[in-house]
């Protein structure tokens, strides 16, 4: 495994603001291996998002205190110097945001948008970075390309303004994307074109990706490993089967029980997870999970609300939760699974 | 066989579009509902599926007649609401509530939750035996909050919360028709199924006749005993539950039901992959004969000279109806006994 381009070690995000310390994320590593999608899947206020920001270093540095470590490809990227930073984004290192209205400009058209990035990354000329928009847009499925490679984002159909981003983001062929909620905004239909093209040019130029997501299906259509996030931390980590198949935690447990299926028996009720997420500003004690957790009584003593459980094994399938490895196997297959239809 | 409660028939809804720069002349109509027949039952729980722009949340106000239809009828419990006035509307007004998607724009601010609650009684001047304010809190018990929260304001709860104060208020008046328009597409999966359980629970309970409205497939089976699916206005496929899932026929149901990601990577192995190309056409100007032809991979000449009426097929049960000149069973969510091999 020594192709490992992204390692994230002990991420720590935290922001000051008026009502104190919010610890969006608070101690979260993981590696990427290329050619690779790894899902990251979490409620709104997780970190998911946080943390991945920091990767590009696009929070305020006045309010946010980013410590630990991300590596990539050998570069330390916490502290990095923004000119350094500025070199990778949009060049190594790519994005795509959930909204792909409001993450472009109105004032270009979709091919200045795309050639400026690769202008700027890689000295082209402009007859030549318009052959990259024009070429790119192709890639990515827009008809008639250098006829729409002329279109402002306000003439393109919701779908296509997320193809439009794809394209801006792979244009300088990054080596790892990270595309936050990519087609939350899309209907059904578009999400499973979308989607397709996504593991297309994934498989095509072997770009590593973190895809994040709410969505379970999404996941398990995408992604090869999954890391599940609740209050900032990683409570479960391993493959897409791993965590959907045979999941550990009981906030993994929650989460599958919570979503109805397309087929399966309709009178097997939902099983939501109680309470609400909690605040981030003042954590619970312990294991962030423990006030809405229903397995708190199998875990001896009160282990639970004074130690914050580790994510365990360090390597390949693991939860950081105290319930023993055979707990949890048992709970999930005597009276989890049943629950999932 | 229960009675039916609410009939709707060639239903139609345009809105004007108005151009020019000073005097707003009309240069065309989206034809947002087309023709939409309905049938609701006492009781019953509906749902209506489909994208963006298809016409369900359009066609859910017009149940609730918060619009006037531009064609058609509306007849309730007996007595036609088509072109009531609001005088007329006053005494079926409180038989016929509403939930909306944003339980944060959906709550006055300056309201308190009691306040926000007894609204609808104080409108429609409705003092129930041991007043309003016990009221308020039996149906804060009943959604599932404290009813000591009685003073508190919307920005006080998370927006789960919000939801269920939102479904407090549809509750006030013991209606019999609930229009929920994604009642649950704004929540985290988990607090989803809170909702989800919570207003099962009350239309089992208390007999009340619910129109779901989302784009959920998932959602909309776990809840609805009779679907129907719209495209650009009109209902493609109207069919109870099972058929609909098991036994669709209208290749728009076929590619809703083929690009739902499911959370589980085995069922993404066995079932069918079809894609449409492309996006939903304008509902300004929308395509002749079949309005889904232009995406259609079955379509033929007579798809665009001729539009199919919405009729029983053959080879379905009763009461399932589908618009297609060339309707075709095709199983595309593989059962359990399939994902078991």
């Amino acid at each position: 495994m020594n192709d490992v381009i992204l390692s994230v070690r002990d991420l720590k995000v935290h922001f000051s603001t008026e009502d104190g310390v919010v610890k969006a994320v608070d101690g979260l590593s993981y590696d990427l291996t290329k050619g690779r999608t790894l899902g990251i899947v979490g409620e709104s206020g997780s970190g998911k998002s946080v943390s991945n920001l920091a990767i590009l270093g696009l929070h305020n540095p006045e309010k946010t205190a980013v410590s630990g470590e991300i590596t990539f490809e050998g570069k330390q990227l916490v502290g990095a110097r923004e000119s350094e930073l500025q070199r990778l984004r949009g060049n190594q290192i790519s994005m795509i945001f959930q909204d792909p209205l409001t993450s472009l400009s109105p004032y270009y058209t979709v091919g200045e948008q795309i050639a400026e990035t690769y202008r700027r990354h890689t000295g082209a000329g402009k007859s030549q970075a318009r052959k990259r928009a024009i070429e790119m847009l192709t890639k990515v499925g827009i008809p008639q390309p250098d006829r729409r490679v002329d279109d402002y984002p306000h003439q393109f159909s919701g779908g296509m303004r997320q193809r439009a981003m794809i394209a801006i983001a792979l244009c300088c062929d990054p080596a790892l994307l990270i595309a936050d909620e990519p087609t939350t905004a899309l209907d059904v239909t578009v999400q499973a074109q979308i989607l397709d093209l996504l593991r297309d040019l994934q498989s095509e130029f072997n770009t590593a990706i973190i895809l994040i997501t709410h969505d379970m299906g999404v996941v398990a259509q995408m992604a090869d490993d999954v890391l599940v996030m609740y209050a900032g931390r990683c409570v479960e980590r391993g493959t897409v089967r791993d965590v959907l198949k045979a999941p550990e935690h009981p906030y993994s447990w929650g989460l599958l029980s919570s979503i109805p299926s397309l087929s399966g028996d309709v009178e097997v009720p939902l099983v939501p997870v109680r309470g609400t997420p909690p605040s981030l500003i003042d954590p619970p004690s312990g294991c962030p999970f423990h006030p809405r957790c229903d397995f708190r009584s199998r875990v001896p003593g009160d282990l639970c609300v004074t130690k914050r459980p580790d994510l365990e094994p360090a390597r390949g399938h693991g939860s950081a939760c105290h319930l023993s490895t055979s707990d949890k196997r048992l709970i999930f297959t005597e009276e989890i699974q049943q629950r999932l239809g | 066989m229960t009675e039916t409660l609410l009939e709707a028939r060639g239903l139609k809804m345009h809105f004007p579009v108005r151009g020019g720069s000073i005097i707003k002349r009309k240069v065309g109509v989206v034809q947002a509902v087309d023709g939409v027949d309905l049938d609701l039952r006492e009781g019953e729980s509906f749902g209506l599926v489909g994208e963006s722009g298809c016409g369900k949340s359009t066609t859910g106000r017009l149940i609730a007649r918060l619009l006037e239809p531009t064609e058609g009828t509306i007849t309730y419990a007996g007595r036609d609401i088509t072109h009531a006035s609001r005088k007329q509307l006053a005494p079926i007004r409180p038989e016929i509530q509403m939930i909306f998607q944003d339980p944060y724009s959906s709550l006055n601010p300056r309201h308190t939750v009691g306040g926000i609650i007894a609204g609808p009684m104080e409108v429609n001047n409705i003092n129930p035996p041991g007043g309003r304010h016990k009221k308020v809190q039996e149906l804060l018990e009943t959604v599932g909050l404290n009813p000591e929260h009685y003073n508190r304001y919307p920005h006080e709860f998370s927006g789960g919360q919000r939801q269920r104060i939102g479904v407090a208020r549809a509750l006030a008046l013991e209606p019999k028709l609930i229009v929920a328009d994604e009642p649950v597409s704004a929540l985290d999966v988990s607090i989803q199924a809170q909702v989800v359980n919570l207003l099962q629970r009350l239309q089992r309970d208390m007999g009340i006749a619910f129109v779901f409205i989302a784009h959920d497939l998932a959602v909309v089976r776990h809840f609805s005993q009779r679907i129907a699916v719209m495209y650009l206005g009109k209902i493609v496929e109207i069919a109870d539950r099972a058929d609909l899932y098991n036994n669709p026929h209208h290749p728009y149901t076929h590619a809703l039901l083929s690009s739902v990601p499911e959370a589980d990577p085995d069922s993404e192995k066995h079932r069918e992959r079809i894609r449409l190309t492309g996006d939903v056409p304008s509902p300004i100007n929308p395509p002749s004969g079949c309005r889904f032809r232009t995406r259609c991979w079955k379509a033929q000449d007579i798809c665009a000279t001729e539009e199919p009426p919405l009729v029983q097929l053959e080879s379905t049960t009763t009461g399932h109806l589908a618009a297609c000149h060339f309707p075709e069973s095709r199983q595309v969510i593989p059962d359990a006994e399939a994902l078991a091999d």
